[in-house]
């Protein structure tokens, strides 16, 4: 029995303005070690708002959330940081590289910020990183002088520097054509199940959900299907 | 390690806006420059047309006035309020008495830095069938140029002559011009009991105040004795230099009481200087001051620019990890260093502008020993300056990083 990374209770959230409609609706499920698991839905089924609660970048929500059996809520908003910074990995639809730094420095950031190796080791870390996405060579070079393909890995690169507990994505294909899109989903396949790396991936391409572990269908703020 | 981070995100952001942070240091710079060049400037005018008066002035000053005695001789008896009306001040020589045992004390106290003696003179100066009035100062030589710096203010002649050659005077430069008496010439001067006397021009001198220079001159106390007739003990006024002038008022009360004199301290004879200085000094502070913050809202708008448009940076470093505090940091670290580099550039460029003025020439009949702008290089406006900078910039700085601190990374990142 793999060991639960995720898990949620009755996550509710409502919207305020313009007028009250609660936009998630008791939502609870879990999400095990080395899991590769898609939430797919229509626009505006809630999807994207559960993926920001279940990262703990929103923290304005009913129900309990735990990572790695630990409650989040109470937690202060620098410790919270420190969780996404330690737990989680992040791959949003649009790549949010810093073009000040180098490809290598922009994966490093994380690492950097951890502060639990030195500046070499997370380096080489970062090194190793780019690697398992094929795009070593390019470490030394600035983010805008990449294809989107390759920001998108180098932000894959940068979720996973600090070997998160859980990666999550935020339509991580959402922006790139069909041979990227591919490529990408093959490396997540890859980590799922060579590095045994658990992902929460939301989409709404049914293609790329059909080929996850498991599936979870949102509707009107609920799961209709896991 | 984690410092060194905060360091290189602000850095690389600085750099990527690297023509407004330039600006917005070249406004800090402009500000201290004026700031420094304002205060030395206005503090070394100050400080000259104090010294002007100041310098010549004894901290304390000791002399005898002949005044109606407090007490009558009936207060001895009765001590009943009496009333007496008509009171007249005895006919009394300005001598101070035991002016020797008073001295010698004096330059036992461990506060005073020197104490010397003077001798007035009320004299005519004859020219032709013209008398003028005068007043002469015995003085001792060395310790009037040691305590009140004499020589700075003969303009010709050597003021040692004084010293050395017996009957000499050296001229109050008016009185010098009204009598055409050249440095070697003899004057005739009447003394106030009638006697007629020679004495030989030795240099002249000149204070920068008018009305001084056509009425006063120096003679050595040995000279100013003979001409009054009296014995080398005859002193009139003691001037005493004290280490700490603020602690002046103090002291002469205390020597009024103990030497049964009159005593002056020299906060109360020159109170009007004093508060000329504090005002000048005031207003250059306001003026420095008002530059920086100006350019203190230079750097406030500067970073609220930088972090609208660095939005999707600070969400991602939050979004990563970083916690409002961090990008706090990254924030006030770009406005310290725009306020670090700008205030370093500003003293030094506040420096080289003072030290230009202090070249340019400055000549005028009032202040004979000055020869250009005078500049005070004192330390303290330099480390004022400094430290004013980075507090400025602070400031500046804390708002906006604020505001970065609590950037929602949801709201960037879905509105994308």
């Amino acid at each position: 029995m793999e060991k639960t990374v995720l898990q949620a209770r009755e996550i509710s959230k409502y919207f305020h303005d313009p007028y009250d409609i609660q936009v998630l609706k008791k939502i609870s499920f879990e999400v095990k070690k080395g899991e590769f698991t898609s939430i797919i839905g229509k626009s505006g089924c809630g999807k994207s708002t559960l993926l920001y609660i279940l990262s703990t970048m929103d923290t304005d929500y009913q129900g309990d959330l735990l990572l790695d059996e630990q409650l989040m809520r109470g937690k202060k908003e620098g410790d919270l940081a420190r969780v996404r910074n330690e737990k989680i990995g992040f791959v949003f639809q649009f790549h949010y590289l810093l073009n000040e730094f180098s490809v290598l420095k922009n994966v490093m950031l994380p690492g950097l910020k951890l502060n639990k190796l030195s500046a070499a080791e997370v380096e080489q870390h970062a090194y190793e990183k780019l690697k398992i996405l094929g795009i070593q060579d390019e470490a030394l070079k600035l983010p805008n002088q990449l294809s989107g393909g390759q920001k998108q890995r180098v932000a894959i690169a940068r979720a996973l520097i600090n070997n998160p507990l859980i990666v999550m994505g935020d339509e991580p294909t959402g922006n790139l054509d069909k041979k990227n899109s591919e490529i990408v989903f093959e490396i997540f396949k890859e980590l799922a199940e060579a590095f045994n790396q658990s992902l929460l991936i939301v989409t709404h391409d049914n293609e790329f959900a059909q080929r996850t572990h498991r599936i979870i269908e949102m509707e009107d703020g609920a799961i209709i299907r896991m | 390690m984690r410092f060194g981070l905060i360091i290189s995100i602000s850095k690389a952001l600085l750099l990527a806006r690297w023509k407004q942070t330039l600006v917005a240091a070249i406004g800090v710079t402009f500000s201290i420059t004026m700031f420094i060049t304002l205060l030395s400037f206005m503090t070394g005018l100050n400080k000259m047309l104090d010294g002007l008066i100041l310098n010549r002035t004894p901290h304390v000053h000791i002399y005898k006035e002949i005044l109606p005695s407090e007490k009558q001789p009936i207060d001895y008896t009765s001590d009943a309020h009496n009333f007496i009306s008509s009171v007249k001040p005895k006919n009394d020589l300005l001598d101070l008495r035991n002016s020797s045992v008073i001295m010698k004390s004096l330059r036992d106290d461990p506060r005073v830095l020197g104490v010397s003696p003077k001798v007035n003179v009320q004299v005519f100066y004859n020219i032709g069938a013209v008398d003028l009035n005068g007043v002469l100062n015995g003085i001792d030589v060395v310790e009037e140029n040691r305590l009140f710096s004499f020589s700075e203010y003969v303009v010709e002649g050597d003021y040692q002559e004084l010293k050395s050659v017996p009957n000499s005077i050296v001229l109050g430069k008016g009185a010098a011009e009204k009598m055409l008496a050249s440095i070697g010439d003899n004057i005739q001067i009447t003394t106030s009991r009638g006697e007629r006397v020679q004495l030989k021009v030795v240099g002249y001198f000149q204070s920068g105040i008018q009305d001084i220079d056509k009425v006063q001159s120096y003679v050595s106390l040995t000279t100013a004795q003979k001409l009054l007739g009296e014995s080398n003990s005859y002193i009139t006024d003691i001037q005493v230099k004290l280490r700490d002038m603020n602690k002046a008022p103090e002291i002469a009360k205390e020597y009024k009481q103990i030497y049964e004199v009159e005593a002056v301290d020299i906060q109360t004879a020159n109170a009007q200087f004093e508060t000329g200085t504090a005002i000048r000094t005031l207003i250059s502070y306001a003026v420095g001051i008002t530059l920086l913050i100006v350019a203190g809202f230079g750097i406030y708008n500067i970073l609220n620019m930088m972090i609208y448009e660095k939005m999707d940076t600070i969400a991602i470093l939050k979004a990563t990890g970083f916690s409002g505090k961090d990008v706090k940091r990254v924030f006030i670290s770009i406005a310290l260093t725009i306020g670090v580099f700008g205030g370093l550039f500003g003293l030094f460029f506040g420096f080289l502008i003072s030290s230009g003025i202090d070249q340019i020439p400055f000549k005028t009949e009032a202040l004979p020993t000055i020869k250009t702008y005078p500049i005070n290089y004192d330390l303290r406006y330099y480390l004022i300056a400094g430290i004013f900078s980075i507090v400025t910039t602070y400031f500046a700085g804390y708002f906006p990083s604020r505001k970065a601190s609590k950037v929602d990374p949801v709201v960037i990142i879905r509105g994308k």
